[in-house]
């Protein structure tokens, strides 16, 4: 009995400990910005392995989920004679849900398990206390950068995601199943608003931007320095910052669209 | 892989992203631009405003020139007062007897404000411009003594038309029905 309480104490603390680390190296992060006087190079290598390198799978998953829903949207809509419809639909689902939820996720897999991987490993090897040895701050050298990184990719990456996609739709729609190239674009103006939508939506990304991130290099930093811990921790990376920007999303969308 | 080239690549992505905000903004979207012009405001007491929503569109003739900016009680009549903000270049255009009326685009479409406009007269035009009225003698109005003003910032409509609302039409429908 003793034994089972303890047990529940014992796991709320860790989760409280390790959600104290986790936020202790949040603000590390956030407070030692990659030093510019070395140049800018850290940050730029960064933001080419997590943001350039992402492109093409942001890029490539953009076009067929954009086509895939003009394919869809246009079979339901043409039942009501609304086929012209088609790019406020298409626009606003993008703009408000799947541009930042999508990138986010596919982030997630691509990226994140990436950085939680490299991290991990230079945990297992020992180069993170060598650092330190250098009297090198390892927040500042290795977390930073690689963070910042994240920050700034992820929501441009999903406002290349809508932009793909609507054109991926323009080519289903207009193209080949032949609504009106004028009404599919005056239709989504009149309806798409600029603050609402798509500057939403750019929030949300940032948001998803901070957790997936944080999430990646968190479960990097502190893992068990084993091959088993470090594969763990990247299973662990793409599981909880999946589930975690599902659950942003929906309090995200309740706030600032419900009203 | 050298710096340069490094460089080159992550230049390429953040203009790439740049370029799909500036897509998305300008193509997509509308009211970043073109909603920001100068506007006035005029008021309207409905009966009933049926499915009405802020940010519909005002139209004369089907062209949009101001968008629904409040919807609110009357706090005395309890009626619903529709606040309209109106493109500012057809301020002190309009007569006083124009009328608003609620319609619906297309059959599943949302609910607008059609304007059908009553041009003011040009002393009306005046007046309410604030200018001083020199010339009275061409106006229509002063034959049959009647002094029609010019809309301007804050006046209120009185000639509105509901929205139709479908369970009162077939009610409407019904009793004439009955009483045949």
């Amino acid at each position: 009995m003793i034994d089972f309480f303890q047990s529940i104490g014992h796991n709320v603390l860790s989760r409280f400990a390790s959600l104290g680390r986790a936020t202790r190296m949040l603000l590390g992060a956030l407070i030692s910005v990659p030093d510019f006087r070395k140049g800018p190079g850290l940050l730029i290598r960064q933001l080419y392995m997590v943001g350039h390198q992402s492109l093409l799978i942001i890029m490539v998953s953009g076009l067929f989920i954009g086509m895939v829903l003009a394919l869809q949207g246009y079979t339901v809509l043409v039942g009501y004679g609304a086929e012209d419809s088609l790019g406020p639909l298409v626009a606003l689902s993008l703009l408000r849900e799947l541009g930042p939820v999508v990138t986010a996720l596919l982030f997630a897999g691509r990226a994140g398990s990436a950085l939680t991987a490299e991290i991990g490993l230079m945990k297992a090897t020992e180069q993170l206390s060598s650092l330190e040895m250098m009297a090198i701050d390892p927040l500042r050298r290795i977390i930073s950068p690689r963070f910042w990184a994240g920050f700034i990719s992820m929501p441009l990456l999903a406002l290349i995601f809508s932009a793909v996609a609507i054109i991926g739709a323009h080519l289903v729609g207009v193209d080949w199943l032949g609504v009106d190239s004028g009404s599919f674009w005056s239709i989504m103006q009149s309806q798409v608003s600029f603050e609402k939508d798509i500057l939403n939506g750019m929030i949300k990304s940032f948001v998803f931007a901070l957790v997936v991130t944080w999430i990646a290099l968190y479960k990097g930093y502190d893992c068990v320095p084993t091959s088993e811990g470090i594969s763990k921790a990247t299973t662990e990376t793409v599981v909880h910052s999946s589930l975690a920007v599902l659950g942003f999303d929906f309090l995200l969308t309740a706030v600032m669209f419900s009203g | 892989m050298n710096t340069r080239k490094i460089e080159i690549l992550v230049g390429l992505f953040v203009a790439f992203g740049v370029a799909a905000f500036a897509v998305l903004a300008l193509k997509v979207a509308n009211s970043g631009i073109s909603g920001s012009g100068e506007t006035y405001t005029l008021n309207a007491k409905f009966e009933n405003i049926g499915s009405l929503k802020t940010r519909a569109p005002i139209k004369v003739g089907g062209v949009v020139v101001g968008r629904v900016d409040g919807i609110s009680i009357h706090p005395q009549e309890f009626v619903p007062v529709v606040a309209m903000s109106i493109d500012a270049d057809y301020e002190c255009q309009f007569s006083d007897t124009t009328s608003v009326s609620i319609l619906t685009s297309g059959v599943l479409g949302e609910q607008y404000l059609g304007i059908s406009p009553v041009i003011a007269s040009e002393s009306a035009k005046q007046t309410c411009l604030g200018n001083e009225v020199t010339d009275t003698s061409s106006d229509l109005d002063d034959l049959f003594g009647v002094q029609s003003k010019a809309l301007k910032d804050g006046d209120l409509v009185t000639d509105t038309k509901s929205a139709l609302v479908l369970e009162e039409l077939i009610g409407q429908f019904l009793f004439n029905q009955g009483s045949e």
